[in-house]
């Protein structure tokens, strides 16, 4: 929402050959690069703001984007991203760049598939089971209670999903049985791609 | 699987620094740290070992040193390296996969390449091929015996290939590194040493025969690539509205948004259209062509001179305005003109031609790239599957949209499952049918209705100008283009209230709503056209026996006018210079071009004003009214009647796409369309954007762009093949005015191409032509292409099938 595009601040706090290796790392340009360098640090409190590259900004912050804070898989996105050793979800300015990459317009769809699969995995065993599709479906639609879907409507609607999605037939879906799935869908490419 | 790798690494790790090692005391030579290097290999793709990339870059020092000093290995330790090189290189090969594994392949005797292994470690086969290699390198090693001298060897051909091999993979690798899901610290470092390798070994490359140009080819191939990057960096920054469509995006959902860049893509089409009209037209006839007021054609009439200037006559596009570079008739039918020997007939046509050619290739062209996107996709298999995983539209950033959002999936979802359990008992069919049928017969009744309306108010509006416009006020000028407007402002709601009878699924509903919106504005365009064809054919008809009369009248009359000045008798063949007769003054014969040309630059600044007297009235002063009147109202404005409006992708979508038929249609009169249009869509964007961030609410079924773009195009693509048709009928069959534009005096337009062919060709071109114009030539051409596309379609066909098949197998 601010989108003032003034890159001329922040281009000095970022090296230049950093800069080229971060293009060269992700699907961005440079211009949206130093554009979520200037995002980032926003979300610094002042004293931190010189040495944002190495800086790490707490959970909730990252949570007051607006691009993150209507999304209702918000947790696991900063879960899924965070590279913190500690478990708080913090992120430091290359997890934000690297969820960036993921999400822009740009990407393949093999590296969204794979980060989205991390995403939906909410009890990160590497599969989708079916606790993990019930937690789905109540994150899509809502939290209020007359949007939530009954449990007769909820066990029907696993049911298709896994006829559909489960080749092996294991119960489950799995990264490629997921990536099977999605690949084929006309609007998975459009997912995503942070507000400039 | 970090920690996996983790340990597989370490473990080779500790199997080759002892391996190192020993090797490290075999060889106690300036060569002794090879095999250390090649310990430190296995540290490549550890994560936070900076120390690692220090001793790896002083090991790169090191080899570029020893490099320098032209390693050589002795013959006999290079011969037994060759089969053991082979070897090597087949397990490369074996151990290549997607990831690009690297193999270090020199051995250790030459010493003119190291490659660097960068194996990824992400899967546990990965793993245990490097342990694999690994080990045969290891024998290779220990087979090898002493040191060769391998810096002063010349690099044998095979080795140079298999080095170019690796550098090539480790670029490779770097390009598809972003691609690679791992953390960014893991890339940074897998890059950095890729990029040292590449950077070391392509100069080693560079000995041997033609090292200078290979030098050279890999500096300009650098260089062409930060050009590359710099130039899609600048592609992007050059984008406009980027900022303004990606906030409407993050309130109302890609639906919405995808309507500007819609937008956007036609202004951009226009933009060229412009450019066309403007460079090729416009400014040689300003330029290079006779001045106003030289020629009759280029004068204002004597009878309008009076009003020439007035602000109406100015908005009418009558006046100085009708005389001016903007419309057909100004333009004279000189074949060249200026110093340049510009032909402007030719140009003329060939922009008229052109543009319309380039906007079909370019819609033909997204329309297949859309169709690329869409994946050949087809509907039915993966229903709830992606109604799950994709149904969420990222870029929504607004917490009411999402409201909405998850509102409207619950819904689809329990629709869906509703859909799926129970084939829906269809509760008196006959009702239902009988209701369908009338709302039907009520659309086409809506539809004839709306076509009667104006061809009889076209028809009345060219009453009018026979008796003096001068007679009537406003509403009789522009009659017909009001009512144009209204009737495309009114019949959809029309329509939307018919199709309640229909109780269709709201999907199947949209359908039938835009196609009736659709058949509406083509049955009104067409209308429009076919009256106003009707007159111009009408005026032939009735002068066309006169108008070689007139024709001569007119000739007749300059005649009488010369002689009168010079009072004698009226020569036939005079010789005497020409009189300066001011061109006001000259009788003129009609010209029906600039006509057409005016009507359709009217109807489009009428179709502007009333869009954007719509969104200030229907849009703006609506959410005033709520929002203002709200306290003191009985009931709550803003849930219940009036409310904030929503934005209506279709009927806007729908509105500029027929708005572009008409500037197809017309630019061939009216050179200026293009440029109007332009102007319109600029401000259109800049008006639209405010008023949808002002005065809209997100809708409640907010639903995802993606299926609707093809049908949007082909919608396109289809008045674009309407439009075109009038102008490609007036070009082959009737004859221009004999008094103005480019092509007066010839009897069909396209004969400017002959006389083009027969003075500027040479003449075996010409004849070249005829031949191939040749009705015996072109009926098998024609045959040829119909026979192409039903071959193509046939191999589609038999693809598609094969799809099928292959997809059932996988289930």
């Amino acid at each position: 929402a601010e989108g003032s595009g003034a890159m001329g601040g922040s281009a000095s706090l970022i090296p230049q050959d950093l800069l080229g290796e971060y293009q060269e790392l992700t699907f961005l340009s440079k211009q949206e690069i130093l554009l979520a360098y200037k995002r980032f640090s926003e979300l610094l409190p002042k004293e931190e703001r010189e040495n944002a590259c190495a800086a790490r900004v707490p959970k909730s912050q990252i949570l007051t984007l607006p691009e993150l804070r209507a999304n209702p898989f918000q947790h696991r996105i900063c879960h899924v991203f965070s590279t913190s050793e500690t478990g708080d979800d913090s992120m430091s300015f290359e997890d934000f760049l690297d969820m960036l990459s993921v999400f822009s317009d740009s990407a393949t769809t093999d590296i969204k598939s794979h980060y989205a699969f991390r995403i939906f995995d909410f009890d990160n065993d590497g599969i989708l089971d079916r606790r993990d599709l019930e937690k789905l479906v109540n994150c899509l639609t809502g939290q209020g209670e007359e949007s939530r879907l009954s449990s007769a409507e909820m066990e029907q609607l696993i049911q298709n999903i896994l006829e559909e999605s489960d080749i092996d037939k294991d119960g489950t879906i799995n990264l490629s049985e997921f990536q099977h799935v999605v690949s084929r869908s006309p609007d998975f490419a459009r997912c995503g791609g942070l507000q400039r | 699987d970090g920690s996996d790798d983790n340990e597989e690494g370490s473990a080779a790790e500790n199997e080759e620094t002892a391996k190192g090692t020993d090797k490290g005391k075999k060889r106690a030579t300036p060569r002794t740290r090879r095999a250390p290097a090649r310990g430190r290999d296995r540290h490549g793709d550890e994560e936070d070992e900076d120390d690692e990339d220090g001793k790896r870059r002083t090991g790169h020092r090191r080899h570029r040193s020893r490099r320098r000093g032209r390693a050589a290995g002795n013959e006999a330790s290079d011969s037994d390296m060759e089969p053991a090189k082979a070897r090597k290189n087949q397990a490369n090969q074996k151990s290549k996969e997607d990831d690009e594994e690297e193999e270090d392949e020199k051995g250790g005797k030459s010493g003119k390449g190291k490659s660097e292994k960068k194996g990824d470690k992400k899967s546990d086969k990965k793993g245990k091929k490097e342990k694999a290699n690994k080990k045969k390198k290891d024998k290779k090693k220990s087979g090898s015996g002493s040191d060769s001298e391998s810096e002063e060897e010349p690099i044998t051909e095979e080795e140079l290939a298999k080095l170019k091999e690796e550098v090539e993979e480790k670029k490779k690798l770097i390009a598809t590194l972003r691609n690679k899901p791992w953390k960014m610290k893991k890339k940074l470092s897998v890059l950095k040493e890729a990029q040292l390798f590449v950077e070391k070994f392509e100069g080693a490359l560079g000995k041997g025969k033609g090292k200078k140009f290979y030098a050279y080819k890999v500096m300009m191939t650098k260089k062409w690539m930060k050009f590359q990057r710099d130039f899609e960096n600048f592609k992007t920054a050059c984008i406009p509205w980027e900022m303004k469509i990606k906030e409407i995006e993050s309130h109302f959902g890609s639906s919405v948004a995808s309507y500007f860049i819609f937008l956007r893509w036609m202004y951009g089409i226009n933009m060229i259209l412009f450019g066309l009209t403007f460079g090729l037209v416009m400014v040689p006839e300003a330029l290079m062509g006779k001045p106003y007021g030289s020629l009759p054609r280029k004068t204002v009439p004597r009878a309008e001179e009076a009003t020439a200037m007035n602000f109406a006559t100015l908005w009418d596009f009558s006046g100085f305005a009708q005389y001016s570079v903007l419309f057909y008739g100004y333009y004279n039918n000189q074949r060249t003109i200026g110093w340049l020997k510009f032909r402007m007939p030719l140009s003329y046509f060939l922009v008229g031609v052109g543009s319309i050619g380039y906007s079909f290739m370019i819609v033909t062209r997204t329309m297949a790239k859309n169709a690329n996107d869409d994946g050949g996709g087809d509907d039915t298999s993966f229903n709830f599957s992606w109604k799950m995983f994709t149904s969420w539209d990222y870029l929504i950033g607004n917490p009411e949209t999402a409201d909405n959002k998850f509102a409207s999936i619950t819904t689809s979802f329990k629709e869906a499952i509703v859909e799926e359990q129970e084939s829906r008992k269809e509760e008196n069919i006959h009702l239902t049918r009988f209701l369908r049928v009338l709302a039907n017969f009520l659309a086409l009744c809506t539809l004839a209705g709306s076509g009667y309306l104006i061809f009889f108010v076209v028809r009345r509006s060219q009453q009018f100008a026979l008796e003096g416009l001068e007679n009537y006020g406003w509403w009789e000028r522009n009659e017909v283009n009001t009512v144009m407007s209204l009737l495309g402002m009114f019949c959809p709601t029309l329509f939307d209230v018919i199709s309640s009878l229909e109780n269709y699924h709201p999907r199947i509903a949209l359908r039938w709503q835009l196609g009736r919106i659709f058949a509406l504005f083509l049955g009104n365009l067409y209308t429009f056209i076919i009256a106003l064809m009707d007159e111009i054919n009408l005026k032939a008809r009735y002068f066309l026996p006169f108008t070689l009369e007139e024709e001569k009248i007119v000739k007749y009359n300059m005649t009488i006018w010369e002689a009168s000045l010079y009072n004698g008798t009226i020569p036939e063949n005079s010789t005497a210079p020409p009189i300066q007769v001011d061109p006001a003054d000259v009788p003129r014969g009609p010209c029906w071009e600039t006509m057409v040309g005016q009507e359709f630059v009217r109807l489009t600044v009428s179709d502007m004003m009333t869009t954007y007297i719509t969104i200030l009235i229907g849009d703006f002063l609506r959410a005033v009214f709520v929002r203002f009147f709200n306290y003191c109202w009985c009931w709550d404005l803003e849930y219940g009647f009036p409310s904030y409006s929503e934005f209506d992708i279709s009927g806007n979508v729908l509105g500029l796409i027929f708005n572009q038929g008409m500037i197809w249609m017309g630019s061939f009169y009216a050179p200026c369309l293009p440029a109007i249009n332009v102007f319109r869509l600029h401000t259109s964007m800049y008006l639209q954007c405010w008023a949808v961030m002002c005065c809209n609410v997100p809708q409640e079924r907010v639903f995802k762009a993606s299926r609707s773009n093809n049908f949007y195009m082909a919608m396109l693509l289809f008045i674009l093949f309407l439009s075109t048709l009038p102008a490609v009928y007036t070009i082959v069959s009737i004859p221009p005015s004999f008094d103005c534009g480019p092509f007066s005096g010839k009897t069909r337009m396209f004969e400017v191409i002959s006389e083009t062919l027969e003075h500027d060709f040479p003449s075996w071109f010409g004849k070249v032509f005829g031949y191939a114009s040749n009705p015996g030539l072109i009926l098998p051409f024609i045959l040829l292409m119909v026979l192409s596309i039903y071959y193509l379609n046939a191999t589609s066909k038999s693809y598609k099938e094969a799809n099928l098949e292959l997809k059932k197998k996988l289930q």
